[in-house]
């Protein structure tokens, strides 16, 4: 449905998005994630044709829309969007909202639609209300049945849930991906919270500094990240350095571990590894102990900051149950429960 | 501050001050009402019969022409300014202000000076084509819809700075809504740009349409009979006093009537971009023959409301201010100016006074007397001074009935016959003008502000001085000078009030221009517009920083 092919977005010369490649599949829901000012926003609005792109292409049902030199204008494109502050028209009704669109339809057709949209965004009896009218969630999802009611071929949703409670953001980012499901609406997003990532996408981007670095399902990104930035950015962690031996085996403050054959790495490397806080388990019959120095209550949980006792004093995070409960300053006994290992080289370099 | 023990809680210092004050602003348009109860009925039979119905028509036909005129003008600006790139923009952003400084009555005696027969433009016509006197057809500046042109031109600069803030305050996802909705431009328009702005052109328009009600000088100058003129011809004229300020309260009615459509059309603005961050518009860059006519529309309006008069009157004054600046120049000036600045002062006091009233003792009654004074500028300055002619002369006449009884010694006019009678109808008049400026200023500090400072240890002085001085300041100095520029515009009160042998610039040029002594009313003329020419740099200054106080605000 949308391909992307090694597109570049520069503002004043200035690039801020590189040479970015991905594909979205008809009726899946996409997702890009990054930190503010990643280029993730820039990105969409040049899917949507609001910026033109400096280098590759934009393909939409395998036709190109966007190059360097060729431009098709957003409202040729059948490309909907719905905008971070909703930008719903203040003198129209939510009906009106809804209909604005459909200029082409009869209006009983207008009215079916708009009928059978606010059925299935939860909204019914709502067609006379203002928008002033309405709380932060509802303006999303007339925003939302706005965009969809022409049935377009893509939808552009720019951090959805950022106007709203915290509260409401999981309930909504599921009923939203309710919605698109329904519809079999092609979607794709932007956010910086990968809690709203995991939730709403199939395929999801980690973009970093105009980059995108990994685009795959949230469990490889959280299993398999394909290196430092987007190991850290996605999930808590620590990465506790390591050196290779010569049995090719990585030598760390939690001691000595096998890696895989195929990883490349020779003796004497300086690696590092990724520590997840389910991968410390608290064993009272451990031998190896640390230090609690920071702890922060999470009602089943309690996720404890740990110094080990080695040379560099490295911190790790552990998730213990509640009941485990230790003071600032004790001795604990861990023990590491690795799946598989994430190495990478040490380089200092996070991206 | 605030004493909320007690059930007279709302009774309390702030609560006796502002009442006094409100009594006394409102008391003159109150006493023109009251006229109603003391029927005329053979002057009324008489104005019926002759001049009535050219009173309402004309001051209706007036209002709403020159509605429909700064609509258009203003509109076209705003989206040129607020929507397009082009050179000069930053230029025109202010040159279009500037007819503001122009008052009504003084351009209308330069263009009659410009159209004229011996004038400039027709002299060269009929060079130009060897023409005689009845060989062409000359429209008449002095007429009705001369007299439409002549306030459009002043006044069209309302509906611009209005319209140009509602068109750049619309967040640009708008647009790109309509855009990737596949909408045509033309109908994202008419269906959202323009409804949108609605309720700020027509706030603009009712501005405008208030002045026009409100204009003497012009209509004056032109012959045409309007209320104002009719209001003078019927007190000075026919000498009738009470008729006068019943023909007030008739085209007071008028101007409520305005500001209640005006209300009506605007309620729903306050709900408008609610929880909507204004964003930054991006001006389209114009190219081609539009980036050449668009900034030649922008400056048609400015050349025809200010360059070309004002040419006109640098042209007039060369030739006579070495007989015109005498001493008496000197006086007029000397006169207007300590005018302006006691009658400023006062109305920025008396603002104070309501606005720190309203917000340390935010009660029904107190809101009540802050909207009622608040709404004398949309009263004619002719109304209010006829209103605080017959208070005064009232009051003046017990005074002096009283001293005559007790101390055998007659005080005079001590009210009625001095300049406490113009700072009352200037407070009462630019009393809004004040306001505004002085809440935009309190709306910045917030009550949590001075929370803040005491929980820190100050006293409420101490904020007084730390706090709500440092962030008052410009809006107190915008404040004075807003008024002081009104004040010194202003004419047809003057007139009525004005102490015996006191001259103003503003009644000068007004008796000069109608004594057809055009030329010597160029000098007096040219000061008022270049005093008036201050509140346009302001402006300019506070339409570029908007920012700031945005910051300050959120």
């Amino acid at each position: 449905m949308l391909s992307l092919n090694n597109v570049s977005v520069a503002y004043q010369k200035r690039d801020v998005v590189q040479d970015v490649t991905f594909e979205l599949g008809v009726g899946q829901i996409g997702c890009l994630l990054g930190p503010s000012g990643c280029g993730k926003t820039s990105l969409l609005r040049a899917v949507a044709g609001f910026e033109k792109i400096a280098k590759g292409q934009i393909y939409l049902r395998k036709k190109l829309v966007s190059a360097s030199h060729n431009h098709l204008q957003p409202e040729k494109r059948r490309v909907a969007v719905v905008f971070q502050d909703y930008a719903l028209f203040p003198h129209l009704t939510v009906a009106q909202n809804i209909a604005f669109g459909l200029h082409q339809q009869s209006s009983a057709q207008r009215l079916q639609r708009v009928t059978e949209l606010l059925l299935l965004v939860g909204l019914p009896g709502y067609e006379s209300r203002y928008p002033h009218a309405l709380s932060g969630g509802q303006q999303q999802r007339v925003a939302l049945a706005r965009a969809m009611a022409a049935k377009p071929d893509l939808l552009l949703l720019d951090e959805p849930f950022s106007s709203l409670d915290a509260e409401l953001r999981d309930e909504l980012a599921k009923e939203l991906r309710a919605i698109l499901k329904h519809e079999k609406t092609t979607a794709l997003m932007v956010t910086h919270d990968q809690h709203e990532a995991f939730a709403m996408a199939d395929v999801i981007g980690v973009m970093n500094k105009g980059r995108l670095l990994q685009w795959t399902d949230a469990y490889t990104l959280y299993h398999r990240p394909a290196n430092r930035f987007v190991a850290t950015f996605v999930g808590d962690g620590v990465f506790l350095s390591a050196t290779v031996d010569n049995n090719i085996k990585l030598n760390s403050a939690l001691g000595v571990f096998p890696i895989k054959t195929t990883s490349g790495f020779k003796q004497g490397d300086k690696v590092v590894f990724l520590v997840r806080p389910d991968d410390i388990i608290h064993d009272d019959e451990s031998e190896t102990l640390a230090k609690v120095v920071d702890r922060s209550f999470q009602g089943s949980h309690i996720l404890y900051q740990l110094e080990l006792q080695h040379v560099d004093q490295p911190r790790v995070l552990c998730l213990a149950l509640s009941h485990h409960d230790h003071p600032l300053g004790d001795l604990i006994g861990i023990r590491l429960d690795l799946e598989h290992m994430i190495v990478f080289a040490d380089n200092g370099d996070l991206v | 501050m605030t004493l909320r023990n007690g059930c007279f809680s709302w009774f309390n210092p702030w609560f006796i001050g502002i009442a006094l004050g409100c009594f006394i602003l409102a008391a003159p348009v109150g006493l023109v009402f009251v006229s109603v109860f003391f029927p005329q009925t053979e002057i009324w039979q008489h104005l019926y019969s002759t001049v009535l119905s050219d009173y309402i028509v004309n001051s209706i036909v007036l209002a709403f022409g020159v509605g429909v005129l700064v609509i258009v003008i203003g509109t076209v600006l705003a989206w040129c300014i607020a929507r397009y790139e082009f050179t000069g923009r930053k230029q025109l952003q202010w040159l279009i202000l500037l007819p503001m400084a122009m008052p009504a009555y003084i351009i209308a005696y330069t263009y009659t000076g410009l159209l004229d027969f011996a004038g400039p433009i027709q002299t060269l016509l009929r060079e130009t084509f060897h023409w005689q006197y009845g060989d062409y057809y000359f429209p008449n500046i002095r007429s009705l819809p001369g007299a439409i042109m002549m306030l459009s031109l002043v006044l069209y600069p309302y509906v611009y700075m209005l319209a140009r803030t509602a068109f750049s305050e619309q967040p640009s996802s708008l647009e790109e809504v309509s855009r990737s909705l596949g909408v045509s431009s033309s109908k994202h328009l008419f269906k959202v740009v323009l409804p949108l702005a609605r309720p700020a052109i027509l706030m603009g328009a009712a501005l405008a349409m208030m002045e026009a009600f409100a204009d003497y000088g012009t209509v004056q100058y032109f012959g045409v009979s309007t209320f104002t003129t009719g209001i003078f011809r019927t007190w000075f004229g026919l000498g009738n006093g009470i008729a006068a300020a019943q023909l007030a309260a008739m085209l007071t009615s008028f101007v409520v009537l305005l500001l209640i459509l005006e209300y009506l059309s605007r309620r729903k603005i306050r709900y408008y971009f609610q929880g909507q961050r204004a964003q930054h518009v991006n001006r389209q860059k114009l190219t081609g023959s539009k980036a050449f006519w668009v900034p030649f529309v922008c400056m048609v309006p400015v050349i025809f409301g200010f360059i070309l008069p004002v040419l006109q009157l640098l042209n007039w004054a060369s030739i006579t201010y070495s007989k015109q600046l005498t001493s008496e120049f000197w006086w007029l000036l000397w006169n207007s100016l300590y005018l302006a600045a006691i009658a400023a002062f006062t109305a920025v006091i008396l603002a104070l006074l309501f606005a720190y009233g309203k917000r340390l003792n935010h009660t029904k009654p107190i809101q009540f007397m802050t909207a009622v004074v608040t709404l004398g500028y949309a009263v004619p300055g002719t109304v209010i001074a006829i209103g605080a002619v017959i208070a005064l002369s009232w009051l003046d006449i017990k005074i002096n009935t009283l001293t005559e009884n007790w101390l055998d010694l007659s005080v005079g006019l001590v009210f009625s016959g001095s300049l406490f009678a113009l700072i009352l109808v200037y407070s009462s008049r630019f009393l809004a003008v004040a306001m505004h400026n002085i809440d935009t200023g309190l709306a910045r500090i917030k009550p949590s502000m001075d929370d803040a400072a005491r929980s820190l240890g100050h006293k409420p002085l101490q904020i007084l001085r730390n706090v709500h001085v440092p962030l008052m300041k410009t809006s107190v100095l915008s404040a004075l000078l807003l008024v002081f520029v009104d004040v010194l515009k202003e004419l047809p009160a003057t007139l009525i009030l004005r102490p015996f042998n006191f001259n103003t610039l503003a009644v000068r040029t007004f008796e000069l221009a109608s004594d057809e002594r055009l030329m010597d009313a160029a000098l007096p003329a040219l000061a008022i517009v270049s005093v008036g020419i201050l509140p346009v740099i302001l402006l300019t200054m506070l339409m570029d920083k908007p920012s700031r106080h945005n910051l300050q605000l959120n």
